[in-house]
Formats: structure tokens, C-alpha cells, sequence
């Protein structure tokens, strides 16, 4: 990875009154990665967005975004970072294209000379092109979330924040919004995406941080995360007992007998040991599976907990 | 990891050019806006009521009415002074109370102020771009009012010569003039108003709150202006000075307590910008 991190945190901490929402984390989000910031809801996501972006101030801890000290120097850093923070938020009274040009008249690094050409063309990347003189009250709940994104992405970014992109969006949207973060990966730009959702980030994460109850309890890339809980061995067979013992000798953990054969944890056992070893036990193997485990998987095992419950 | 490590290469820092194009969106926004259209047509109706109630109920407005009301059928421009005196207790006051309650507030309220001030706004900017839009609103408000009052008193009336309360007779021009530095006067002492507001204004996240409080602000210090027992306060209160725009219509022209209201005026401005400062820089924004 080259130059410094997209985002550092070091002790952050937020304290509203005695609570703390979010507690002493460390996140690190490399240059040029995908980052799933998953969580369930009330679980610290929104509260760290905000304060990477300036909005809110940590109570303890320090921020790099970009490379500059946050809030410190927000304002040099957050011309090069486009922000979907919690929802999309405009003026309901005017149509889609003027709220973005509000948006591109108060950015001061932005070129008034290419203003047309870049709202067109943020327009258009969203899909929102022959709706953009609509008035934003007519908006449905994915056009106003698609010019959320539109807004974001008026001028060339380096890191994109988008909290809860796929909110409101219809399954097509969410599959629009997944491409459009492979797109800017693939120009270089680094995503900061948090979700409550696993499945829908899933597919596009290089790296996963997960919140619970304000802590961030696993970061890392992702595959060394699903590394983090062994896949399972499932062998289908109608001699469950044999098979059992077949697969403790080859050294699999947590081995268990089940109507229609036996599973264990493989460890460093490489998977199709286990369909030989079985074979040459005289076993008569019906079906073997092997269980990757899924991040929602990974998360009960680190929060003990169903993805969707409140932290 | 070294400190140059962290530092990000100086070309990433994008310039920021000085700018009135926020300026310009945000009064775009303010003028726009249908409650606010609304607001000024109503302020523009005043003086438009005045001139054809006085025209049509007779030439012979009653003895206990203001003094500018009496020389209405004398000279036109008294309309647009009649309609301003008028308009000083609560239209004017509400108008730049909608405006500025509205600044901060409406933009927590609607979640806008998250993305302004990611794009980035500095908060400072911010302010400043806010009071200076409220600033031309208090100075459009008012000239409307003027400009209004002029036109549909010359038209029903006729202008020539001013006679000033004083008595003596000054030229049209110069009393043209006069009308004018009073309503520049007026205009300042409430962008003062507005600068209450918009303090007033990142103390919410409910606009309507921040602009009924700050109708609140001026009515009291209408209020306590009128109560004799709290004499030494009076100097101090933002609208003692207001009324002095007649001071304008003496020969020759009373300064002190134009002056008066003016440095009341800006000391008001000052405190309360800063306050909304105070406030806002370092707030956590949620909304």
C-alpha cells in the first residue's frame, strides 16, 4: 500500500453524557480499499462517520483523514472526500440539479467554469439525468438517495464515505450502487462504506471493520477475517459413526455425528483429504460440502449476536 | 511511522478561491423561496394600504395620527415613511426574524447542514455567508417598503417640496435623499436584529423556534423601551434608537440619536455574531 492511510483513528472516543457511543477505537482504512464498516444499527457506525468528516468532535482520540488531523484541518482534507452521511438531505423546494449546484457554489475548490459539464455529468452517473429539474420534494426515496450520491461525486474524490448507501433502494438500485463502488475502486478512489447489511457489501469489501456496542471488534482484510472461523467439513454418508472417526483422525475439530453423516472443523485440513480418507475407509460417501463461513457467520461469532439487533 | 510519512503530498490540497457564488445561491435560495415572496409582498402592501386609505377616506387624516401620516397628502414621500413606522413594530422585525431564525436552523432541520459542511463550508464561512445574505435581506426589505411607498405616494399625491417636522421647507431632492439615509438607517438597525437571529438560529434545530424568539428578543426590548422605571436600560436596547429615523426630517438633522442607534446597532451585530460563533464552532452536528 502506498502513501498513507485513507483514514487512522487512534483512542477514538465519543461520550454523549455518561454513554459512550463509540469507545477507543483504532480504525484503518488502506489507500485504494473497499472498506465494509459493518455493524448493527446503534452500534457506533454513524457516530465515527461523523466524526472523520468534522461534523461531530471526539471526546478523546485522534483522526487522520487523508493524512491531516481532523478536526484540525478538516476543511483541506474533505475537498477530496465525497461524504453520503445517513441519508440524503436537500432542499425540498428546489429541483434536483439546482440543490447540487447549491452544493457546487459552496465549494470553493470547485471550478465555476465546469459547473454545468460536472452536475451533468454527476447526474447522469446515478441515473438521474431526465429527472434532475424535478423538484426534490417529487423525489421517490432512491432518486433522492442516487442524488445523495450525484452530490458526491461532483468533483474527483480520493475517498468516497457513504453511510448506508443502499437505504430505500430497490433491489436493482442496490445492485447499481454495488457496481458504482467497484467503479470508483477501480479509478483508485478508496471507499468507506458502512452497512447493516451484510450481503449487500459483502461482494465488494477488500477490507472489513466491525462495530458492536461501540467497539470495533475485528478489522482487517476481509479474507483474513473469514479466516478468523474455519470452514466445515460435511460428509453425507450411511455409516455416520465411521465417518466420524475418520475425520478426528485426520484431525478435524468439534466432530459431530448427524442422521445422514458426520461434520467437523477443518482447520488446516485440506478438504479433499477428508473425500479420500472416507473412500479408502470403505465409507460410501452420498454428498460432501464444504461450509465457508458467511460474514454474518463471522459476526455472531464475534458479537454473539444476530446482525439485525441493536448493539 | 515519521511525521513525513503522514504528510500528504502539498500538491493534494486543492485551492480554495475566494467566492461569491455561495453568496449568491444563498440569496437565490432565500429570494426564491415562496414564504419568503410572500412576506415581502405582504411588507409591500403596507404602504400601498396606507396611500389608498388615506386618499379615499378623506384629506383629513385624524389629529392623533403619527406625524408622517399628517403630511401624507402634502407629499408622497411621507408614504413610504408612514408604512416604515408602521412596519417597525412587527412586520419588519418578522421579516428579518424569518430570515435569520431560519439561517442554521432551517439547515439543521432539513439535514442540509451535514452536507454543506462536508463539501466543505468552514463554520465560520458559513456565518458569514448567512449574516451577510440576512444583511441584504434587512436592507432589500426595507428599500422595498421605500421604493413602494414613493412610487404609489407620488403617483396618488405628488412630490415637490419636503416641509421637515422642524417646520422649514427643504427640496424634493433633498428630502428624496433624506428618505433614503432613513431607510439605510433602518436597514442597519435591523441587520442588527438579524444578527440576534442568527445566533438565536444555531441555538435549534426548529426554525420556527429561533424566528419567534427572536420576535420575541425585539418585542421585549420594544416592551421594556416603553417602561419607565427601567430608564437606564433603555439606551442599551436594540430598538430604543429605531424611532430616531424621524430625527432625519428635522432642520437641521439631528445626529445623536442616529449615531446612538448605530453604535447600539453595531455593538449588537458584533456580540451576537461572535456568540453564534462561540456556539456553532464548536457544536456537534447530529442533525
Amino acid at each position: 500500500m502506498t502513501g498513507p492511510d485513507a483514514v487512522r483513528t487512534l483512542g477514538l472516543t465519543k461520550r454523549f453524557g455518561s454513554h459512550a457511543a463509540v469507545d477507543g477505537i483504532d480504525l484503518v482504512v488502506p489507500a485504494g480499499a473497499v472498506y465494509g464498516f459493518l455493524g448493527p444499527n446503534g452500534s457506533g457506525k454513524t457516530t465515527t462517520i461523523r466524526m472523520l468528516l468534522g461534523l461531530v468532535v471526539p471526546t478523546h482520540g485522534r483522526i487522520e483523514l487523508l493524512g491531516l488531523p481532523v478536526p484540525a484541518r478538516v476543511v483541506d482534507a474533505l475537498p477530496r472526500v465525497g461524504a453520503l452521511v445517513e441519508g440524503p438531505a436537500f432542499h425540498p423546494y428546489l429541483s434536483g440539479i439546482d440543490n447540487l449546484r447549491r452544493l457546487d457554489a459552496a465549494d470553493r475548490t470547485s471550478d465555476p467554469a465546469t459547473s454545468r459539464r460536472r452536475l451533468g455529468e454527476a447526474l447522469d452517473r446515478v441515473g438521474l439525468g431526465a429527472a434532475a429539474s424535478k423538484r426534490y420534494r417529487a423525489y421517490s426515496l432512491g432518486m433522492r438517495q442516487r442524488l445523495a450520491i450525484a452530490a458526491a461525486l461532483l468533483t474527483p474524490k480520493d475517498l468516497m464515505v457513504l453511510d448506508e448507501p443502499t437505504n430505500g433502494l430497490d433491489p436493482q438500485g442496490t445492485r447499481e450502487v454495488r457496481s458504482l463502488i467497484a467503479s470508483l475502486a477501480d479509478d483508485g478512489t478508496t471507499v468507506l462504506v458502512s452497512s447493516h447489511l451484510l450481503s449487500e457489501v459483502e461482494q465488494v469489501c477488500t477490507h472489513i471493520g466491525v462495530m458492536h456496542a461501540g467497539h470495533l471488534v475485528a478489522q482487517g482484510p476481509a479474507a483474513e477475517i473469514r479466516r478468523q472461523q474455519e470452514a466445515e467439513a460435511r460428509v453425507d454418508t450411511d455409516q455416520p459413526e465411521q465417518a466420524a472417526e475418520v475425520m478426528r483422525e485426520l484431525g478435524l475439530r468439534d466432530v459431530r455425528v448427524t442422521p445422514h453423516g458426520a461434520l467437523g472443523r477443518l482447520g488446516d485440513v485440506a478438504p479433499e483429504k477428508v473425500v479420500t480418507a472416507c473412500v479408502h475407509a470403505g465409507l460410501s460417501v452420498t454428498r460432501f460440502v464444504v461450509d465457508a463461513p458467511t460474514l454474518e457467520d463471522i459476526f455472531v461469532g464475534l458479537t454473539g449476536e444476530g446482525f439485525d439487533v441493536s448493539g | 511511522m515519521s511525521a513525513a510519512e503522514l504528510a500528504p503530498p502539498a500538491a493534494r490540497v486543492a485551492v480554495r478561491r475566494p467566492s461569491l457564488r455561495f453568496l449568491a445561491s444563498e440569496l437565490r435560495l432565500v429570494l426564491r423561496r415562496r414564504r419568503n415572496i410572500a412576506g415581502l409582498a405582504v411588507l409591500a402592501a403596507v404602504p400601498i394600504l396606507i396611500a389608498v386609505a388615506v386618499k379615499s377616506t378623506a384629506s383629513q387624516p385624524g389629529s392623533d395620527a403619527p406625524d408622517f401620516f399628517q403630511s401624507i397628502t402634502e407629499n408622497g414621500l411621507f408614504v413610504s415613511l408612514s408604512a416604515l413606522t408602521i412596519e417597525l413594530g412587527l412586520f419588519l422585525p418578522l421579516a428579518v426574524a424569518a430570515i435569520s431564525g431560519d439561517a442554521i436552523a432551517g439547515e439543521a432541520n432539513l439535514g442540509t447542514l451535514r452536507y454543506l459542511l462536508t463539501v466543505p463550508v468552514a463554520r465560520l464561512r458559513l456565518l458569514g455567508v448567512k449574516y451577510a445574505a440576512i444583511v441584504i435581506f434587512a436592507f432589500l426589505a426595507t428599500f422595498l417598503i421605500t421604493v413602494v411607498g414613493m412610487a404609489i405616494g407620488l403617483a396618488l399625491f405628488g412630490g415637490g417640496s419636503v416641509t421637515t417636522l422642524s417646520g422649514s421647507q427643504i427640496s424634493f431632492t433633498a428630502g428624496l435623499a433624506r428618505v433614503v439615509l432613513a431607510s439605510a438607517y433602518l436597514s442597519c438597525a435591523l441587520a442588527s436584529l438579524g444578527a440576534v437571529g442568527l445566533f438565536i438560529s444555531t441555538l435549534t434545530e426548529q426554525p420556527i423556534a429561533a424566528t419567534i424568539a427572536t420576535v420575541v428578543f425585539s418585542t421585549a426590548s420594544f416592551i421594556l423601551d416603553s417602561i419607565p422605571q427601567v430608564a437606564w436600560l433603555h439606551p442599551y436596547l436594540l430598538t430604543h434608537h429605531w424611532l430616531a429615523f424621524g430625527d432625519f426630517f428635522r432642520t437641521p438633522i439631528a445626529w445623536d440619536g442616529a449615531l446612538h442607534g448605530l453604535y447600539v446597532a453595531a455593538a449588537y451585530g458584533c456580540v451576537f455574531f461572535a456568540a453564534a460563533w462561540a456556539r456553532f464552532a464548536g457544536k456537534d452536528v447530529t442533525s
